[in-house]
C-alpha cells in the first residue's frame, strides 16, 4: 500500500462498478444482471463542486450513494481524503460519515414523521465521539440559523412544514456534523419553482459561508450549472462526458451531452423538434450509438473509452464534436 | 367557439367545511387552439383540467358555467358525461403506471373507448387499436397491444395512453402534465407528438404543467394561475415578453439562468403560498409581492385588460411596469 499523496482529493472515485443481479426470468435461464455502474472514475477536489447529469436509470444515484459508501461497489473503490471507504473497519467510516453527508429528493419521505425536527437534525452527530448534550442543542440552533428557521421550530413535527422549508431542514441536517462533502441527489426537482430559487441560493450560501463542497445529482442541466464547477454526463452506467461547466455546456464534444442542451424546454415560444427516440441498446459498441445522429460504423462495432480532449475535458466519443 | 368556461368556482368540502379552490376562472378555446395552464402546486391547475372531464373529487361543487360545443357541462348528468369523455373530450393523465389498468393489455384498454363510443366490433377495435399505437409512434405495435402496461417502459406507456386519448379523435384533449415523470428527452418527443396529433385531426389542446417553458413552446396561449385565481391570461408570446402580473414576473425570474455566472442569487419569491384553509380575502399573492400596498389586502384583484386579451389581476400593474 502506497503512502497517501501530500493532498488528497476531497472524493476520488477509481473504477466504480455496481452490478444488481436481477430475478430470474425462470427456474431455467440464468439470472441476468444490470450494470447500473460500469467503471466509472473521477475525483471532486475541495471548493469545486461536482454535478452528474443523467436521465432516470443512468446509475447516477446509485454512484452517488456509493460515493460515500451507502452501497458497497461490486469492485472499483470510493476513497475520501485519501482513505478508501469500502475498507474501513466500522467504527472508523461512521467517524468519516462526519465529513460527509447526503440531501434525497423528496423532502416528505426522507424527514421521520414522528421525531421532532431538532432530533431529527441532531441524529448525524451520532457519527462525531464526545458530543454534549449541550454542544449537541448549540450546534442544532446554529444549524437552524444557518437555514433560515427559527429555534423555536426545533419542537415541531415534519408536518407543520411545507415541502420548502421541510428541505431546508434536510439541509441542516446534512450541515450539522460541519461535513466537507455533501451529496445532493434531486434536492429541488420535488419543489415549484418559486420555491427551488429559494433552496438553491441557500446551497450556495452555505458553500461560500462553510466551505461546503456539493456532489450534486440532477437531470436538470441549469441546476447543475448553477451550483457546479464540473459537470460529468452519465448514460447507462459510464460518463461519457466530464469537464468545467462552461467548456461542456457550452460547447459539448458528446452527442448526447448536445441532446440533453436541446431537449431542456427553454423560455422561447419557436418549437424545435426532439431528438430520436431511444431504442434497445446495442451489446457491442458505444452504448449511444442507437440513438445517436452522427453514428458511423465504427460506434457499432468497438465502444468508445474516455479520452482527453483540449480544456481538461474528456469524451467518450470515437467522433467528438 | 368550441369551449367556453365563465366564472367558474370551484368548492371543495372539508371538515371545517367547503374551501374555494378555484375562483372566477374564464377562458375560452376554439377548434384547434392551444391553451396552456401554467401553476404551482396548490394553484387549481389540476382541479380546473378535472372539472372540464367532469372528473372532480366527491362532494366537490361548482358554480359558474362550462360550455362544450354548446352545452354547459355543469348541467349534465353523468351519463350524459360519460357519452362526451373520451369521445368528444379526452385527458391525457402525468403517470400512465396509475391511469392504465395494470390487469388488461394495452390494446384491450386502447379498444374499449372505440366499442364504448364507436360501435366498433371487437376485432375491428382491435386492429383500429395496433394502427393508433403505430400512429404514436411505437415500434412492432401488434406486440405491443398485446403487452400490460408494466411490460412498457415510461415513454411508451405514454405513447400507449396519448393512443388511448386520441382513438376516438376527440374535439379538446386535456393533458394534466404529461411529461412531468418522464427524462427530458423523452419529454421533448412526448410533446412533439402531442402537438403533431392535435395539429394533423385539428384537436383543441389544454396543456397543464407547472413548467412554463414547456408551455411556452407548446401553447399558443397561457393561463398563470396561483392559489386557484387567473393571475395573468393571454397570448403566450405576450405573457411571456411583457409579464404584467408581479407573480409571473417573480416566476420567470426564478429560474437560474443558462450560462449565467455560477453562484448569482437567484430572485427567489419570499415566503410561501397561502394553505386553502387560510386563503387571505385581498389577493392571495399580497404575502409574498414587492408591490403589496393595503388596497391590495382588502379585496381579490379584478381582471385589468392590457393589449388585445392580455389581462392581469392586479391593481399595481402600473408600478409593476415601472419596475420592470
Amino acid at each position: 500500500m502506497n503512502a497517501p499523496p501530500v493532498d488528497p482529493p476531497l472524493l476520488e472515485i477509481l473504477d466504480l462498478v455496481k452490478v444488481y443481479h436481477l430475478p430470474r426470468q425462470n427456474l431455467f435461464a440464468s439470472a441476468s444482471q444490470l450494470r447500473a455502474v460500469d467503471g466509472v472514475s473521477f475525483r471532486v477536489t475541495a471548493g469545486r463542486s461536482f454535478g452528474i447529469v443523467g436521465e432516470s436509470g443512468s446509475g447516477k444515484s446509485t454512484l452517488a450513494r456509493a460515493a460515500i459508501a451507502l452501497e458497497a461497489p461490486t469492485s472499483g473503490e470510493a476513497r475520501l481524503l485519501g482513505r478508501a471507504m469500502n475498507l474501513a473497519p466500522r467504527a472508523e467510516l461512521r467517524r468519516m460519515r462526519a465529513h460527509m453527508q447526503m440531501i434525497f429528493q423528496d423532502p416528505y419521505g426522507s424527514l421521520d414523521p414522528r421525531q421532532r425536527i431538532e432530533r431529527i437534525i441532531a441524529e448525524p452527530l451520532a457519527c462525531l465521539d464526545g458530543i454534549s448534550r449541550g454542544q449537541s442543542a448549540s450546534r442544532v440552533a446554529e444549524a437552524l440559523a444557518a437555514v433560515g428557521l427559527g429555534v423555536g421550530d426545533g419542537r415541531k413535527y415534519p408536518h407543520e412544514f411545507s415541502g420548502g422549508q421541510r428541505q431546508r431542514i434536510a439541509i441542516a441536517r446534512a450541515l450539522i456534523t460541519r461535513p466537507k462533502l455533501v451529496v445532493a441527489d434531486e434536492p429541488v426537482s420535488a419543489l415549484d419553482v418559486s420555491i427551488q430559487a429559494q433552496v438553491l441560493n441557500l446551497m450556495t450560501d452555505l458553500q461560500r459561508q462553510f466551505g461546503v463542497t456539493y456532489l450534486l445529482i440532477s437531470h436538470d442541466l441549469a441546476v447543475v450549472e448553477h451550483i457546479c464547477d464540473e459537470i460529468a454526463v452519465m448514460y447507462r452506467g459510464r460518463f461519457v462526458e466530464t469537464g468545467p461547466s462552461e467548456q461542456l455546456l457550452g460547447s459539448p464534444a458528446h452527442p448526447y451531452t448536445r441532446a440533453l442542451i436541446d431537449a431542456a424546454p427553454k423560455l422561447q415560444t419557436a418549437r424545435r423538434r426532439a431528438p430520436a427516440p431511444a431504442l434497445e441498446g446495442p451489446r457491442t459498441g458505444c452504448a449511444y450509438a442507437s440513438r445517436c445522429a452522427l453514428v458511423q460504423a465504427k460506434c457499432r462495432e468497438e465502444a468508445p473509452e474516455l479520452r482527453a480532449l483540449a480544456d481538461a475535458r474528456q469524451a467518450a466519443c470515437h467522433f467528438p464534436l | 367557439m368550441l369551449l367556453e368556461v365563465a366564472n367558474l368556482n370551484i368548492d371543495l368540502p372539508t371538515a371545517d367545511g367547503a374551501r374555494r379552490i378555484v375562483r372566477e376562472a374564464s377562458f375560452t378555446l376554439d377548434r384547434g387552439q392551444t391553451l396552456g395552464i401554467v401553476g404551482e402546486s396548490g394553484s387549481g391547475k389540476t382541479m380546473t383540467a378535472l372539472a372540464l372531464m367532469g372528473l372532480l373529487p366527491d362532494g366537490a361543487t361548482t358554480s359558474g358555467a362550462i360550455v362544450f360545443e354548446g352545452r354547459d357541462l355543469t348541467r349534465l348528468s353523468e351519463a350524459r358525461m360519460q357519452e362526451l369523455r373520451g369521445d368528444r373530450i379526452a385527458m391525457i393523465f402525468q403517470e400512465p403506471m396509475t391511469a392504465l389498468n395494470p390487469l388488461h393489455s394495452i390494446g384491450r384498454q386502447i379498444a374499449e373507448p372505440l366499442i364504448l363510443h364507436r360501435g366498433l366490433s371487437k376485432a375491428a377495435a382491435r386492429t383500429q387499436a395496433v394502427k393508433l399505437l403505430e400512429r404514436v409512434g411505437l415500434a412492432d405495435p401488434a406486440r405491443r397491444a398485446r403487452a400490460y402496461p408494466h411490460e412498457l417502459s415510461g415513454g411508451q406507456r405514454q405513447r400507449a395512453m396519448i393512443a388511448m386519448a386520441l382513438s376516438c379523435e376527440p374535439r379538446l384533449v386535456i393533458a394534466d402534465e404529461p411529461t412531468t415523470a418522464l427524462d427530458v428527452t423523452v419529454q421533448a418527443q412526448i410533446l412533439d407528438l402531442i402537438a403533431d396529433l392535435g395539429e394533423q385531426s385539428n384537436m383543441a389542446l389544454i396543456l397543464v404543467s407547472h413548467d412554463l417553458a414547456v408551455i411556452a413552446q407548446n401553447c399558443a396561449r397561457v393561463l398563470v394561475m396561483y392559489s386557484g385565481m387567473t393571475m395573468e391570461s393571454g397570448r403566450t408570446q405576450d405573457v411571456l415578453a411583457r409579464p404584467a402580473h408581479p407573480y409571473t414576473k417573480a416566476l420567470l425570474e426564478a429560474r437560474p439562468r443558462v450560462s449565467a455566472p455560477r453562484g448569482e442569487r437567484l430572485h427567489a419569491i419570499a415566503g410561501a403560498a397561502p394553505s386553502a384553509d387560510a386563503m387571505p380575502k385581498g389577493c392571495p399573492f399580497a404575502g409574498r409581492c414587492p408591490l403589496t400596498i393595503e388596497a391590495c389586502r382588502l379585496a381579490p384583484p379584478a381582471p385589468v385588460t392590457l393589449r388585445g386579451d392580455h389581462t392581469a389581476r392586479c391593481i399595481r400593474i402600473d408600478a409593476a411596469e415601472r419596475l420592470a
